[in-house]
C-alpha cells in the first residue's frame, strides 16, 4: 500500500493543531473588528506575551518541583490568561480608547505603534534572543496504517486540539447565553442603539479586548510548550496569519474565525508538505491577498454596505 | 471626586504591577541549557509608584496641558506657495554644507535624504490619496534589487539602471495596485502588507536569482559622468575621477558626491510631487481621500486615480532603492522588513499626512535622533512605537499639517 493515506493523515493532524492556534488568535481579531471595526494590529503581540508569561510561570514553579503535570500546565494557563487579560484591557484603554471615533487609519496606526512598542518592551525585559521552553509533554501516539510510514501524533499537539475545542464550545455558549455575551452581540449589531438601551458599551468593548487576549494567551502557552522555543518577535507573523484566518472565515463572525483558522492551518501544512516548506508563509500571504480580492466578506461573513 | 481619583490611581498601579512583573520583574536568564530567573521587585515597585503618582496628579497635570494643547502646538500650516528666495537659500546651503562638514555627518545626511525621498514618495500614496500602504518597503526592495540584479547579471552601471529601477517598481505598483485598490482602507493596508512580505520572502527564497538571504554584494558606486570614483580604476588604462581632476584621492569626495546625488534625487521627488498635487490628478487624489462616494458620483474613476498615486509612489521608492543599493554596495532581504515600512509611514504620519515640509522635518527628526542618542539604541524602537501611539492621540494631523481649504455648511 502506498504511503499516501498515512502521510495525509499526519499532515492533516499537524494542520489541525496549527489551525487551532490560529483560530484561538483569530477570535480576538474578529471580535474586536465585529464591535468597533478596527484591526487590532497588536493582537499578535498579546499572544507572544501570553507565551512568555507561561514560560515565566513555568520557570518560577521549576520543572522538577514534583508537582503533577496537569497542575503545572493549568497554572501556566491561568497566570497567562490573567496577565494577558490585563494587557488586553490596558492596551485598549491606553492606545485605542482615546482615538476611538476618529478615522479608521488613525486607530490602525496607533495599533501598529502599540505592536512595535510591545515587541520591544518584551525584548528589553526578557532579551531579544530565543528562549528555550522545556518540553513538558513528551511522547506521542504512533500507529501504522499498513505501510512503511508511521503516523506520529504527539500528545502536546493533541492537547492543543482538545483544549481549543473545549474553549470554542465554552465561548459559543458564553456568547449565546450569558448577559455579557448578549450585550456584546447587541453592540456588534448596533453600538449606538445598544448604548441607548442602557448597555455600558465601554465595558463591553473592554471585555471584548480582555476575552480576545485571554484566548490568544492560551494559544501562546500551548504553542510554546509544543514548539519549545520563543522570542519576542513571534507575534508579528502569527498575528498576520491569524488575521488572515479571521478574514478567510469572514471577519466579525466567531464561527468564521474558527473555520478560517483550521482552513489556514491545513493549507499551510499541506503546502509545506507537498510544495515546499520555504513557501508556506508565502502561501498564507497569498491566501490573504486572494480572499480579500475575490471575497472580502470571507466564507461566513455578511457583506458590508457603505452608506453615505 | 478625590476618592474616585484615589481609587483609579490604585487600580492603575495594580494593573501596572501586573504588566511589568512578567517582563521586567521576573527576568529569564539563559545559562547554558537551563533557564534561570532573576527577580527585580524594585522595577515593579518603581513602575507602580510612578503610575500611581501620575494618576493622582493627573487632574492637575491635565490643566496646563489643556492650555498647551490649544495654544502652542497649533504650528503654522505649511505654506501653499512658499517663498522662493528662502527655498533657493536653503537649497544653496544644503549644496555647500558637506564641503565644510565631517564625513560621518555627511553620511547621516545622505541617509536622511534617502528617507526624505521615501517619505515624499509614500506621502503621495498615504498623504495625498489617503491610501494606507504598509508594504511600501516592497517597492523600495524592488528598486534596490533591480539595480543589484542588472549589475550582477548584466554588468549595468548605476545611471543606466536607475530609470529601470524606477520603472520596475512602478510596474510592480501598477500590477499589484490594480486588483487591490477596490478595497476599503484598512483591508488595503493589510493586503499591501501582505505584498510587501511576499516580495521579501521571494527575495529570500529565490536563491538562484537573488542570492537568497545573503543578497548581492559588490555593487559599484555611481560614476561621475562615466568617470569612476575610486582609488584605482577597475579597468586597466581608464583614468578615475580624481586622476582626471588632478586631485589626490580622498574618501570624502565619494561621501560628498553621494550626498549631493541624494539631495538631487530628493529635490526631484519634492519638485515632482509639489507639481503633481496642483495638477488635475493631484486634485483628484485629494478629493478622493476626502469622499470617495462623492467623487464617484461626480464622474471620477476611483480605481484609475488611486492607481496613478500608487504607481507614482512606488516609482519614487524604486529610485530610492536603487540609490540605497549603490550607497550600501550590497543588498539583502534583511533591509526590507516590515519595520522599515513602519518607519517610513511614521515619517509621513509624524510630519503630517500630505504636508511635504512636515515630511522632510520628520525624516530628519527620525533619522538623526537615533544617531545622536546611540547609547539608548535599545530603547529606540520602544520609543518609536510609543511616539506613534501618542501622536495619534494628541496630534493625529501631524507636527506640521497641511492647511486644507474647506467649507462647511452653516449649522
Amino acid at each position: 500500500m502506498s504511503d499516501l493515506i498515512p502521510q495525509l493523515t499526519q499532515q492533516v493532524f499537524n494542520g489541525l493543531s496549527l489551525g487551532a492556534i490560529y483560530a484561538l488568535i483569530a477570535i480576538g481579531y474578529t471580535m474586536v473588528y465585529g464591535i468597533i471595526g478596527m484591526i487590532n494590529f497588536a493582537h499578535g503581540e498579546i499572544y507572544m506575551i501570553g507565551a512568555y508569561v507561561g514560560l515565566v510561570t513555568l520557570t518560577a514553579i521549576g520543572t522538577n518541583s514534583g508537582l503533577p503535570l496537569p497542575f503545572i500546565i493549568a497554572a501556566m494557563l491561568v497566570v497567562a490568561i490573567v496577565v494577558t487579560g490585563v494587557y488586553g484591557f490596558s492596551v485598549e484603554r491606553v492606545a485605542y480608547r482615546p482615538v476611538r471615533g476618529s478615522q479608521r487609519l488613525v486607530a490602525l496606526i496607533s495599533a501598529i505603534g502599540m505592536s512595535i512598542f510591545l515587541q520591544n518592551w518584551v525584548a528589553l525585559g526578557q532579551g531579544a534572543r530565543d528562549m528555550a521552553v522545556p518540553s513538558l509533554i513528551s511522547g506521542s501516539l504512533q500507529f501504522n496504517m499498513g505501510s512503511q510510514f508511521d503516523v506520529t501524533l504527539p500528545y502536546s499537539r493533541m492537547m492543543i486540539i482538545v483544549v481549543t475545542v473545549l474553549l470554542m464550545i465554552a465561548l459559543s455558549l458564553f456568547i449565546k447565553y450569558s448577559r455579557m455575551g448578549r450585550a456584546s452581540r447587541a453592540c456588534s449589531q448596533d453600538m449606538h442603539m445598544a448604548n441607548l438601551l442602557g448597555i455600558d458599551t465601554n465595558r463591553v468593548i473592554s471585555f471584548t479586548f480582555v476575552l480576545g487576549a485571554m484566548l490568544a494567551a492560551v494559544g501562546g502557552v500551548l504553542i510554546a510548550i509544543t514548539i519549545g522555543k520563543l522570542n519576542p518577535f513571534i507575534g508579528f507573523l502569527a498575528g498576520i496569519k491569524a488575521f488572515t484566518a479571521a478574514v478567510l472565515g469572514g471577519i466579525g463572525s466567531i464561527p468564521g474565525a474558527m473555520l478560517g483558522g483550521v482552513l489556514l492551518g491545513l493549507a499551510e501544512t499541506l503546502a509545506a508538505a507537498y510544495i515546499s516548506s520555504q513557501y508556506k508563509d508565502i502561501v498564507a500571504f497569498a491566501l490573504l491577498v486572494l480572499i480579500l480580492l475575490f471575497r472580502p466578506t470571507g466564507l461566513l461573513g455578511k457583506p458590508e454596505v457603505e452608506k453615505v | 471626586m478625590a476618592n474616585n481619583t484615589l481609587k483609579n490611581a490604585t487600580m492603575a498601579a495594580i494593573l501596572t504591577a501586573v504588566i511589568v512583573m512578567p517582563v521586567f520583574g521576573l527576568q529569564l536568564v539563559r545559562q547554558g541549557a537551563r533557564t534561570n530567573m532573576e527577580t527585580h521587585w524594585d522595577l515593579v515597585a518603581l513602575a507602580a509608584a510612578v503610575v500611581f503618582v501620575f494618576q493622582l496628579l493627573r487632574p492637575w497635570l491635565a490643566r496646563p496641558f489643556q492650555q498647551l494643547k490649544t495654544s502652542i502646538p497649533v504650528l503654522p500650516s505649511a505654506p501653499a506657495g512658499g517663498n522662493k528666495w528662502i527655498i533657493a537659500l536653503l537649497i544653496a546651503a544644503a549644496v555647500i554644507w558637506p564641503f565644510f562638514s565631517g564625513r560621518s555627518s555627511v553620511d547621516i545626511a545622505t541617509l536622511v535624504l534617502i528617507y526624505v525621498m521615501l517619505g515624499l514618495g509614500l506621502n503621495i500614496v498615504v498623504g495625498f490619496a489617503g491610501l494606507l500602504d504598509l508594504g511600501f518597503v516592497g517597492f523600495y526592495a524592488v528598486g534596490a534589487y533591480t539595480y543589484a540584479l542588472l549589475y550582477h547579471w548584466g554588468g549595468w552601471g548605476f545611471w543606466e539602471a536607475l530609470p529601470f529601477a524606477g520603472a520596475m517598481s512602478a510596474l510592480f505598483g501598477f500590477v499589484l495596485g490594480f486588483p487591490v485598490l477596490r478595497l476599503r482602507g484598512d483591508y488595503l493596508a493589510i493586503v499591501t502588507l501582505g505584498f510587501g512580505e511576499i516580495i521579501r520572502l521571494l527575495l529570500i527564497n529565490l536563491n538562484f536569482l537573488t542570492g537568497g538571504p545573503d543578497g548581492i554584494s559588490g555593487i559599484p558606486k555611481p560614476s561621475v559622468f562615466g568617470m569612476e570614483m575610486a582609488r584605482r580604476s577597475s579597468e586597466e588604462g581608464v583614468r578615475t575621477f580624481h586622476e582626471i581632476m588632478g586631485w589626490t584621492f580622498d574618501n570624502q569626495h565619494m561621501v560628498n558626491y553621494l550626498y549631493l546625488m541624494a539631495l538631487a534625487l530628493a529635490l526631484l521627488t519634492l519638485f515632482v510631487s509639489t507639481r503633481l498635487i496642483r495638477m488635475p490628478v493631484g486634485r483628484a487624489w485629494e478629493a478622493l481621500r476626502e469622499d470617495e462616494i462623492a467623487c464617484r458620483s461626480l464622474g471620477l474613476n476611483p480605481t484609475r486615480i488611486k492607481l496613478s498615486a500608487f504607481t507614482l509612489g512606488a516609482m519614487f521608492a524604486g529610485f530610492g532603492g536603487a540609490f540605497f543599493a549603490a550607497r550600501q554596495g550590497m543588498v539583502n532581504p534583511e533591509s526590507f522588513t516590515f519595520i522599515e515600512s513602519a518607519l517610513i509611514l511614521a515619517i509621513v504620519v509624524l510630519g503630517g499626512m500630505g504636508s511635504q515640509v512636515g515630511v522632510i522635518l520628520a525624516a530628519i527628526l527620525l533619522t538623526v535622533l537615533p544617531e545622536v542618542a546611540r547609547e539608548f539604541a535599545e530603547y529606540r524602537m520602544l520609543m518609536f512605537g510609543l511616539v506613534m501611539v501618542l501622536m495619534m492621540m494628541w496630534r493625529p494631523q501631524g507636527l506640521l499639517p497641511m492647511k486644507r481649504p474647506h467649507v462647511e455648511l452653516a449649522k
